[in-house]
């Protein structure tokens, strides 16, 4: 999955990039008839195709025991599903693994962008290489040096929520991708040079200056780094971790009552797609209240 | 603090964080697999783990992962392209295209092993959706389709700017020329097209090499990809003829990755130039 | 016994891992332990294989999360036993030699014979492995386990070795019987579990005999039935071991304790009753300890039993390891 968000951040852009005003198409009114039969035609065939499944497991979701009897039994059973490890505990972690990720990551990546854009130029492409290089490296090679770090790491913490320090690497090229193009659209020069000339300092200058400017950038990034992290199974599986996918995953492969895997599927997936929904209005919005 | 790090030559510092997260968590792991990947079980240097992947079981891996990735790419070009050109040539500011992106955006990312689970509700005797549900666990073309499932989102998503970027202009110049729907898509959209859609086929080639949890959680009996493959020799001492088997593999993989991935930027390169 | 009790409990908890609540009604023993001695039981992993076991205590070595107890197939244990502390349980000279480590590095806890379970209303009655090769079964059949991972899934395709001709040291027609069932599209590598089989994907299932029971699968006893073939009539037993870097040392001897003791709480009889057939079984019915009831309800045993050695099992491995996925793929 690493190659994937890389577009995300485009997409990211083009929900919340400037309104589009509806452009001439150049076609003749024959040709548009027969395009938009050719759009009808797509949008029922691929439409079907991707809603059939997720449609299936919502309706598994809501089965009851006999074969035509309906109960929300599955989807109580998230919070409630004892495992062994209980669902809930592990739906917490991947939670705050989100939180803890997209922290660290604004932290990390967000004031180096800035501070490197402003002063220490010449380092911007080895700071793009460096934060690409994870969609070459993918998560199933990653792991397999991160297996060595992670024997030192837990003699101090053993906690699953140590993944942070993977995952904000797998976030990286997305997150990157989404504030670089939020930071070229700010004239960072200009708003630095003006809020030095009225005497503010660097930390100033960065954080409460520039960074409000790249509030949709930022949510951006933001909203990549905990699809990712509600999402990620192989890291997690591989250095024997739990957290949400792998304990799906483990129910699976061992539990008799498969309801609670299309609810708790069902339900990240419908998650995932209102916060895209919100940030598309919400890019919107932003864009609107600005003069 | 901001004052010392004002002068010219000390700006540098502020990178330090950065380099030193990275260095443990990116380039450390990188480099303990590429290291690893030329020790052998004594301990020296040895280019035998790398000829070991030249055999049967790992080649076979090998050629697994190229026909699922070959198979389910094309594909997911093609049929992702169609969806991308239809979305783009509707409203840019309407609800469909917001629905559309924002959907392809959740399942290029959500395979997996969710992806797995929407299968398996859609499949089965009791549930009706599909037939001949088994079809499915063939390999490669039954799990290709499931591949589908976040290939093509994920080329609607790359492939759209590419699309936006074909100027009306040029549609009603090709027109008035006297050239007709096929004319135009042949001399002007498709050669316009084409680093962009070699690009994202590239992209969608990398993708599904790297994908490991979708196959993993479908079916985890037979290791048909390169993923598996790492993934068995992380647990499975038994059968393995040296201990940096794992290594090697993850080696190989980067080297297919990159050179990929490679082509990839530099057709993308190519394509931005069209899109402003 | 009264010390190691004391100092387990002090521990408070302790780490399993691989053990599923319907596998020989280990949901019962663990519950039983808890209640017994007021230690938590940590159910790591349940679905874990022998070697993902392995790799857990491998990888969370030195913290509190690594398992403290294994229950692993016989290839894994001997060829892991650098892991492993050794200890020889009250009940040791109860276990047959066969079954044992010398030195007490793992020790015989339970088996049974793999057999072939299957939806007798839709498929009659099963007499031979070679039916199933027939059209009847297409995309019907299904394995319990990576064979390359799981020795479940190692010991199902070996019964299908015997069955063939095959001799226990060289895998290799077992292999076939399976290439030609892909070939006839009637594999299907699925996970049986119970929910598959009630949705009709894996109608035919090779596992453990105590785990092709109609109770364990969930399927009524008139329409699932268990088969094993005179002629590979294959046993095996899995093996209890001790984490030489336990976090919970004492509560992992006291586990063991438990499991081979020959009360009527004990492992040992729990086991039975879930299908299994104790290590300890010929001792426990000459000292009348054992569970009669349970006893007498396990199938009995026709033709002459085949058990494999621990050459015989690596070799297999080794063999699958290189051959399995080039066979059914």
């Amino acid at each position: 999955m690493a190659a994937v968000n890389q577009p995300l951040g485009d997409l990211a852009a083009d929900l919340t990039g400037p309104a589009a005003t509806r452009r001439p198409s150049g076609l003749r009114a024959s040709q548009r008839r027969r395009l938009n039969t050719f759009r009808y035609v797509a949008f029922t065939v691929f439409g079907l195709f991707f809603l059939l499944p997720l449609l299936a497991m919502v309706r598994f979701s809501l089965e009851g025991t006999t074969p035509g009897s309906w109960s929300v039994a599955a989807w109580t059973q998230i919070v409630s599903y004892p495992g062994p490890p209980p669902l809930l505990s592990s739906i917490e972690i991947t939670l705050e693994l989100a939180v803890i990720t997209s922290a660290v990551m604004l932290l990390l990546v967000l004031p180096t962008m800035i501070w490197v854009q402003l002063r220490v130029q010449w380092f911007s492409r080895i700071l793009e290489f460096i934060c690409l290089l994870p969609l070459t490296i993918p998560a199933i090679v990653l792991v397999v040096g991160l297996a060595p770090i992670y024997n030192q790491i837990e003699r101090y913490n053993v906690s699953a929520l140590m993944l942070f320090w993977a995952y904000v690497i797998l976030a990286l090229p997305y997150a990157y991708r989404a504030l670089a193009a939020g930071l070229a659209a700010v004239d960072a020069r200009t708003l630095s040079e003006a809020a030095r000339s009225l005497g503010a300092r660097w930390p100033v200058v960065i954080f409460r200056v520039i960074v409000p400017n790249m509030v949709q950038a930022i949510l951006n990034a933001l909203l990549l780094t905990v699809a990712l992290v509600l999402g990620e199974f192989t890291v997690a599986y591989l250095l024997s971790y739990v957290n949400l996918q792998t304990n799906l995953f483990e129910i699976s492969r061992s539990s008799e009552n498969a309801g609670v895997l299309f609810s708790a599927s069902a339900a990240t997936l419908a998650f995932a797609f209102i916060l895209l929904m919100i940030l598309s209005y919400a890019g919107r919005r932003l864009r609107r209240g600005r003069p | 603090m901001a004052a010392a790090i004002t002068t010219e030559t000390g700006a540098w510092v502020g990178t330090v964080p950065f380099l030193a997260y990275t260095g443990v968590f990116l380039l450390l792991p990188t480099g303990i697999v590429v290291w690893n990947a030329f020790k052998g079980n004594t301990g020296h240097w040895t280019f035998a783990n790398i000829s070991a992947l030249n055999t049967g079981l790992v080649r076979s891996a090998f050629t697994g992962s190229l026909e699922l990735c070959v198979i389910s790419s094309l594909i997911g070009a093609v049929l992702g392209a169609l969806l991308a050109y239809a979305v783009a040539s509707g409203n840019p500011d309407g609800v469909v295209r917001r629905l559309y992106l924002a959907g392809s955006g959740v399942l290029a990312q959500f395979g997996g092993v969710t992806l797995a689970f929407a299968f398996l509700a859609a499949i089965g005797p009791t549930s009706g959706f599909y037939f001949h549900a088994p079809w499915f666990y063939d390999f490669p073309w039954g799990i290709a389709v499931i591949y589908c499932y976040f290939q093509i989102p994920l080329m609607t998503l790359v492939f759209l700017p590419a699309i936006d970027g074909l100027r009306a202009q040029w549609r009603e110049a090709a027109e008035s020329l006297g050239g007709s729907t096929w004319q135009y898509w042949r001399h002007v959209g498709a050669p316009l097209l084409a680093p962009a859609f070699i690009g994202a086929t590239l992209l969608l080639f990398a993708n599904a090499l790297s994908a490991f949890a979708t196959i993993e959680a479908w079916e985890d009996q037979i290791s048909y990809v390169v993923p598996q493959s790492i993934s068995t020799s992380l647990i499975s001492e038994v059968g393995l003829a040296n201990v940096h088997e794992g290594d090697a593999l993850a080696f190989g993989m980067i080297v297919l990755v990159v050179i990929v991935m490679s082509g990839y930027f530099l057709l993308q390169r190519r394509a931005a130039r069209w899109q402003r | 016994m009264t010390k190691l009790v004391a100092a387990a409990k002090q521990e408070g908890t302790l780490n399993v891992i691989a053990l599923p609540n319907d596998w020989a009604n280990y949901g019962t023993i663990i519950k039983t332990f808890t209640t017994k001695y007021g230690i938590k039981v940590n159910s790591i992993a349940p679905s874990d294989s022998s070697a993902q076991e392995v790799t857990q205590i491998e990888q969370k070595k030195g913290t509190s999360l690594a398992a403290d107890v294994l229950d692993v197939g016989g290839s894994v244990a001997t060829a892991s036993t650098s892991l492993f502390a050794p200890y020889k349980v009250a009940t040791w000279d109860s276990i047959p030699a066969g079954l044992k480590d010398p030195s007490g590095l793992y020790t015989g806890d339970y088996g049974g014979y793999m057999s072939v379970g299957y939806n007798s209303t839709k498929f009659g009655t099963i007499t031979s492995l070679s039916q199933l090769l027939g059209k009847a079964f297409k995309s019907a059949v299904a394995l319990n386990g990576n064979p390359t991972e799981a020795n479940a899934a190692l010991n199902g395709v070996m019964m299908a070795n015997l069955a063939e001709g095959g001799t226990a040291g060289n895998i290799a027609d077992g292999v076939n019987f399976f290439h030609k069932l892909k070939t006839a599209g009637n594999y299907v590598p699925v996970q049986a579990t119970p929910a598959t089989i009630k949705a009709g994907t894996t109608p035919v299932v090779f596992n453990w005999d105590y785990l092709n029971t109609a109770a364990v699968v969930g399927q009524p006893a008139s329409t699932w039935k268990v088969f094993i073939p005179s002629n590979a009539t294959l046993g095996g037993f899995y093996y209890q071991a001790i984490n030489k870097q336990a976090p919970h040392p004492a509560a992992a001897r006291l586990w063991e304790e438990y499991l081979f003791s020959q009360t009527a709480d004990g492992g040992q009889n729990l086991w039975l009753q879930g299908g299994a057939r104790p290590s300890e079984q010929v001792a426990m019915t000459s000292n009348g300890t054992i569970d009669k009831t349970a006893a007498s309800a396990l199938p009995p045993v026709v033709g002459t039993p085949i058990f494999l050695t621990e050459a015989q099992a690596t070799a297999a491995a080794t063999y699958l390891a290189a051959n399995w996925a080039k066979a059914v793929s």
